[in-house]
C-alpha cells in the first residue's frame, strides 16, 4: 500500500524517531554508568571477607581479583573504542595500536617504578632492572616521570605525537589500504625489537614492574595510594569505569557531528571526499592521533590494575587480537567495539583457566566465524535476524 | 582572454608512454555550456581529470579565471570553484540523500569547523531547493545507496551544484537512463548553465542536440573540430571517425 508522505512529514518522522532513540540511548548510558560506578564497586565492599573474625565471603561479594580483572578489560574497552573510530568509522585498518597502548603504559609504568623507589628488591632509588644492568645515574627521558601530573599528560601526548607524526607521513603521501596495514606493522614490529633491548634502559624483555604506589599532588600536598589495597584497586576501577564513559561520550559527539559523517564518506568514497573539497588526510591524520591518545589512556589505566607492562603486548600479533574484539562485537558501532572488548577478553579468561591450549583456535574459529556469518558483529546480531526474517517473509508471500 | 573562465595550453597527459592529451588548447567562457564528444580514448575524461587535479599534466597548463591550477591538490581547486561529477555516480552510499549534500555544501571544510559545523536553516532550505531542482525532494532522508541508477546520477549533479561552483565537470550525466530521464537532465543543466560555465561530455546525440551550443570534438588527446551542433553533425572528418563509427555501433547492436 502506497501513502503519499510529505517531505515535511518524513522530517518530522524522523526526528521524532532520532528523539526516541536518543533518550533509549542516554537511559542505557545511565544505567551503564551507575553499575559500573556504584553497583560493581559497592559488591565488592559489601560481602566481603573478615580473615581474623572467620567471616566468610557472602555469595554476592565481587572479589578483588574478579573486580580487578573487569577494569584491565574496561581498559581494552576504552582502547576499542579508538579502533572503532579509525577502523570501522574511517576504514583504516591500523595494527600497531598495542603499540600506542604500550606507550600510554610505559609511561605510567616509567612514574610507577621511581614511585616504588627505595621500597625495591635492592632499596635503590633507581628501578631495580637498573641495578642489575650497572645502571648508575637515572637516565635523562626518566627524570620528568618523577612528577604525576607531567605523567599524565604524557599517557595522551606521548602516543598522540606519535601518531601524528606517523600518520602525518602516511597519509599524505596517500599510503592507504593494506599498504597502510603492512607499514604500522612494521612500525609495531621495529618498536617491539627496541623496546626489547636493555640498552633502551625501559627494562628490556621484562619490562617494568614492582610497582608500589600511586602518590599524585594535589595542590601541593601528595597523597599516597597504595596498589596493594583493595581499596584503591576499586578507585583504579571507578577512575577506568569514569575514563571509558567520558571516551564514550566524546566518540559519540565525534562520529554524530559532520566530521563523523566525513570519515564515513572516506570509508565509503575517498576519492569523492576528496572533490567534495574535503582534505582526507588531514581527517584521517586526526581520527589516527584520537585513537592514539584512547589507546594510550587504556594502557595507563591497566598498567597499575595489572603492576606489570612489557613489550610482549606492543607485538603486532596483540594488535591484531585488538582488531578482532572490535569485529566480534561489531565494528562501525562504538558499543559493539566496546561490548567487543569485554566479550572477547572474558572468553580468554575463561579459555586460558579451563583449557589453555586451546585458546588460539577458539579466537581463530570465532573470527573466522564472525567474519563469515555475522559480518557487523554480535551487535548487528539481531537486524540481521530481522531482516533475513522479512526476507523470508516476502519469500513465502510471493506466489 | 580575460572572460574564458578554464583555458588549457598546450597541455599534455601521459600515462606509461601513451598520450591521452597531445598539447591541447582548449578554452570555454563563463556561463558557457559545452559538450565534449569523441571515440573512446580521445582523451575526454582525462581533460576533466587534468582540470580538477586528478591527473598531473606531463606539459602544459591548466587557466582557471585567470589562476594557473598547476601544484593545486584536488580541494584546493574544489575550492577555487570547480565541480566534478565521475562517469559512474560516486555518492555516500550509506549517507542520506540530505547528507550527501551536507558534506559537499560549500562552507569551511577543515578538521574543526566540520566538528563544530551547525545544520542551519539557510544549509537546509538550500539543500531542499537543490533536492526540488534535481527532482529527489521525496527521497531526502533515504539511504543514497538504495537509490535508482538514474536518480544516483541525479543525485551526484545535485552534489556538485550545492558546491556552487563556477564551473561544472560533468561526465557522461545520462549514461543508463532512459529517454525521459535523460530529457529531464537535459532540462535540468540547461537551466543552471545560466549561471555557472557546464563542462558535459556525453556520447549520446540525442542529448547532445538537446543542450549543446557549442561542440567540442576530441580525437587521439588533439582538438579535432570545434563548433554549432549542426556544423558538427556534417563534418566529413567528424563524421568518418566518430558519429560514423557510432552508427557502426548501432548496426552492430
Amino acid at each position: 500500500m502506497e501513502r503519499a508522505v510529505s517531505p515535511a512529514q518524513l522530517l518530522a518522522l524522523g526526528r521524532h524517531q532520532t528523539n526516541r532513540r536518543r533518550s533509549a540511548e542516554a537511559a542505557g548510558f545511565v544505567a551503564v554508568a551507575a553499575v559500573l560506578l556504584v553497583v560493581l564497586p559497592l559488591l565488592n565492599v559489601v560481602g566481603r571477607p573478615i580473615p581474623g573474625e572467620a567471616v566468610d565471603a557472602a555469595w554476592y561479594w565481587l572479589s578483588d581479583v574478579q573486580l580487578n580483572l573487569l577494569g584491565r578489560y574496561l581498559s581494552y574497552a576504552l582502547l576499542a573504542l579508538g579502533i572503532d573510530l579509525i577502523w570501522g568509522y574511517t576504514g583504516i585498518l591500523s595494527l600497531c595500536q598495542a603499540l600506542f597502548f604500550c606507550l600510554g603504559g610505559y609511561c605510567m609504568g616509567m612514574y610507577l617504578s621511581l614511585q616504588t623507589g627505595a621500597e625495591g628488591v635492592y632499596e635503590s632509588t633507581l628501578p631495580d632492572f637498573m641495578v642489575w644492568n650497572r645502571v648508575t645515574e637515572l637516565p635523562l627521558f626518566w627524570q620528568p616521570f618523577h612528577s604525576f601530573w607531567f605523567t599524565m599528560v604524557a599517557v595522551v601526548t606521548v602516543p598522540a605525537l606519535f601518531a601524528l607524526v606517523f600518520g602525518f607521513l602516511t597519509f599524505r603521501s596517500r599510503v592507504r589500504g593494506v599498504y597502510f596495514a603492512v607499514l604500522t606493522q612494521a612500525l609495531a614490529y621495529s618498536m617491539w625489537l627496541l623496546f626489547n633491548r636493555n640498552s633502551m634502559n625501559l627494562g628490556g624483555t621484562n619490562g617494568l614492574t614492582n610497582f608500589k604506589k600511586i602518590v599524585p599532588t594535589f595542590f601541593g600536598s601528595a597523597t599516597t595510594f597504595r596498589l596493594a589495597e583493595p581499596a584503591v584497586q576499586r578507585g583504579l576501577f571507578i577512575i577506568t569505569s569514569v575514563c571509558l564513559l567520558g571516551a564514550f561520550l566524546l566518540c559519540r559527539w565525534l562520529t554524530g557531528s559532520r566530521l563523523g559523517r566525513v570519515l564515513t564518506a572516506i570509508r565509503d568514497n575517498e576519492n569523492r571526499v576528496r572533490f567534495s573539497g574535503y582534505n582526507p588526510a588531514d581527517f584521517k591524520v586526526f581520527v589516527f592521533v584520537v585513537a592514539a591518545a584512547l589507546a594510550g589512556v587504556a594502557g595507563a589505566l591497566y598498567v597499575p590494575q595489572t603492576g606489570i607492562i612489557t613489550p610482549g603486548k606492543m607485538s603486532v600479533a596483540a594488535s591484531i587480537d585488538m582488531v578482532i574484539w572490535v569485529a566480534v562485537g561489531g565494528r562501525g558501532t562504538l558499543i559493539g567495539a566496546a561490548l567487543g572488548a569485554l566479550i572477547v577478553n572474558a572468553m580468554y579468561s575463561y579459555f586460558t583457566t579451563h583449557f589453555a591450549a586451546y585458546w588460539p583456535y577458539a579466537l581463530g574459529l570465532l573470527f573466522v566465524a564472525v567474519v563469515m556469518l555475522i559480518p557487523a558483529g554480535l551487535v548487528g546480531l539481531p537486524a540481521q535476524i530481522r531482516g533475513s526474517l522479512a526476507r523470508r517473509q516476502r519469500r513465502n508471500d510471493e506466489p | 582572454m580575460a572572460e574564458d573562465i578554464i583555458r588549457t595550453e598546450n597541455l599534455s597527459v601521459t600515462f606509461d608512454g601513451f598520450r591521452a592529451l597531445n598539447k591541447l588548447n582548449f578554452s570555454m567562457k563563463h556561463g558557457e555550456l559545452r559538450v565534449v564528444i569523441g571515440p573512446n580514448g580521445a582523451g575526454k575524461t582525462t581533460l576533466l581529470d587534468a582540470i580538477c587535479g586528478k591527473v598531473t599534466p606531463s606539459e602544459g597548463r591548466v587557466l582557471f579565471n585567470g589562476k594557473d591550477l598547476r601544484g593545486l591538490r584536488e580541494y584546493e581547486i574544489v575550492h577555487s570553484g570547480v565541480g566534478r561529477k565521475f562517469q559512474t555516480p560516486s555518492i555516500y552510499r550509506d549517507h542520506t540523500v540530505f547528507e550527501n549534500l551536507e558534506l559537499s555544501y560549500k562552507a569551511k571544510k577543515t578538521v574543526l569547523s566540520t566538528l563544530f559545523a551547525r545544520r542551519t536553516r539557510t544549509v537546509r532550505e538550500q539543500i531542499r531547493r537543490i533536492l526540488e531542482l534535481v527532482g529527489l525532494q521525496d527521497k531526502i532522508d533515504q539511504r543514497a545507496g538504495a537509490l535508482s541508477h538514474g536518480e544516483k546520477q541525479w543525485l551526484e549533479i545535485g552534489m556538485v551544484i550545492v558546491q556552487d561552483p563556477d564551473l561544472l565537470l560533468i561526465d557522461e550525466p545520462v549514461a543508463g537512463m532512459t529517454d525521459d530521464e535523460s530529457a529531464k537532465t537535459g532540462e535540468l543543466l540547461t537551466s543552471i548553465a545560466q549561471d555557472q560555465a557546464i563542462l558535459v561530455i556525453e556520447h549520446d546525440m540525442t542529448f547532445v542536440r538537446q543542450i549543446a551550443q557549442t561542440v567540442t570534438v576530441l580525437h587521439e588527446g588533439a582538438l579535432l573540430f570545434e563548433g554549432p551542433v549542426d556544423q558538427v553533425q556534417r563534418h566529413p572528418r567528424v563524421v568518418e571517425i566518430y558519429l560514423g563509427r557510432e552508427k557502426g555501433d548501432r548496426a552492430h547492436a
